[in-house]
């Protein structure tokens, strides 16, 4: 009887496979399941967007209007911080049963998938929120702002992409919060100083050296983020 | 292989023959200032590259942890992961106690400095992480995951960043070479007592990391049987 069970829930399961071809379509609805709980669970979003807010105020009370690089530094870190709380939720926010409703009717590939793509957006829009915050209250130093907004659009997608997964990683284990801090920050170091570095060309019309070559380090290692995630998440959910 | 005692005894043989030669070689005199600090280059370089065949080594485990479930890899990963912990330390160590002499600071924030110390805290984080869960197995699972994902991270950014960065160390921002040393650079005096030390030295980390293993393995024994 036992065995039987076993073997018509198998060949259920190879008869849910085809399906899993319209993989885009599981992915689409599982990013559109967590922006309408964003929009309906409007404290979280409100939340994180009142840290965004608080922090950048904090760092103009006490900065008032920094120099150019104390600036660019400021913005980098706030933005680290910011990646932290909004994208962590992302793995915590859910129950275990709900879970594993998520990996019986989507697989592991697609959830991280639809995950990667949801704390982009979301990361997307409080970086471009930040940038605007600081250019209000701690001025706008920049010689060319559209630069500097393209810029912080692949640092906000490199940080939420790296911290999307250790969110997950950190999911599993206990001290989650303090878990993301000590993995993740020294992970993130050598991106923030690329960002860093290549931040300085919206300043002043200087010509950074290696500028292209460091941008491509850049979206190389978002794209290998992304392919380890897609690689090693089906590992954290074997369970 | 592993338990043959040839190479124990060659990584014994080219260690004495650093620890004599090394402070006996002649070496060439660039400045009033390097000097004899310069033999550093035999104990302090060989550490980096025991330090990053480990952690290559651990992340191939993990990688066969994976693959293959087995407490077998896991271990071999942790313990070269440890070993090669305890060389980046030495080679921290060693290169303040020489740059304090050198540059006129134990950290001077160098690019190379702070690569090596941002690849230990990702190795620390490791061990916090597989500290922080109970269960043996998800502790092995998640613990590769993450060394995985630590390693292809860390290791472009940490080839690649001090070759754009200015720096203390040669090979530099304007300056051609591998960012740990430039082996043309070398005189062939030094040569010939660098190339035995690095392979001794990283012989003995391997050592260090077998006998840990073998600990670690009798240790899994007696308590499960």
């Amino acid at each position: 009887m036992k065995t039987k069970a076993t073997c018509s829930a198998r060949s259920i399961n190879l008869h849910l496979k085809p399906h899993r071809i319209s993989n885009t379509k599981q992915i689409i609805a599982l990013i559109r399941k967590d922006i309408l709980l964003e929009i309906r669970q409007q404290y979280s979003l409100y939340g994180v967007i009142l840290y965004v807010a608080s922090t950048i105020y904090i760092v103009y009370a006490s900065m008032n209007q920094p120099e150019n690089e104390v600036w660019n530094g400021l913005f980098w870190i706030v933005q680290l911080f910011v990646c932290v709380n909004a994208v962590a939720k992302a793995f915590l926010q859910e129950s275990r049963g709900r879970m594993l409703y998520f990996y019986s009717i989507a697989g592991a590939r697609d959830f991280v998938i639809s995950k990667l793509i949801f704390n982009l957006l979301l990361m997307l829009v409080m970086s471009l929120l930040s940038l605007f915050i600081f250019t209000i209250l701690l001025g706008n130093p920049f010689a060319h702002l559209g630069k500097f907004i393209g810029i912080a659009t692949l640092g906000g997608i490199s940080l939420s992409l790296v911290f999307t997964f250790l969110a997950a990683i950190a999911a599993k284990a206990q001290q989650q919060a303090a878990l993301m801090a000590i993995m993740g920050f020294p992970i993130i170091i050598p991106q923030l100083l690329l960002l860093m570095k290549i931040s300085v060309v919206a300043f002043s019309s200087v010509v950074q050296e290696g500028l292209g070559e460091m941008v491509l380090l850049l979206v190389a290692l978002d794209i290998m983020v992304v392919a380890l995630a897609i690689i090693l998440f089906p590992f954290l959910w074997k369970d | 292989m592993m338990r043959q005692s040839w190479w124990k005894i060659l990584a014994f043989a080219l260690l004495m023959y650093t620890c004599t030669m090394g402070f006996l070689v002649d070496i060439p005199r660039l400045d009033d200032r390097l000097q004899h600090s310069i033999r550093n280059l035999f104990f302090h370089v060989p550490m980096w590259f025991g330090m990053q065949i480990l952690f290559i080594v651990s992340v191939i485990y993990a990688v066969i942890y994976l693959v293959k479930p087995g407490s077998k890899a896991d271990t071999y990963s942790v313990e070269f992961a440890r070993t090669g912990i305890v060389f980046g330390v030495l080679g921290l160590v060693t290169g303040a106690i020489w740059a304090k002499y050198q540059w006129g600071a134990y950290w001077s924030g160098d690019p190379k400095q702070n690569g090596a110390l941002i690849a230990l805290l990702i190795y620390f984080a490791y061990f916090v992480l597989r500290g922080s869960l109970n269960d043996d197995e998800k502790k092995a699972r998640i613990g590769a995951v993450y060394n995985i994902f630590a390693f292809f991270m860390l290791i472009p950014t940490i080839w690649y960043l001090p070759r754009v960065s200015e720096s203390l160390h040669p090979g530099g921002q304007g300056s051609e070479g591998n960012p740990g040393i430039d082996g043309r650079d070398l005189a062939p005096s030094m040569r010939i007592v660098f190339w035995p030390a690095v392979i001794g030295w990283t012989l003995l980390s391997v050592w260090i990391t077998t006998l840990r293993i073998r600990l670690r393995t009798l240790q899994n024994k007696w308590l499960n049987g």
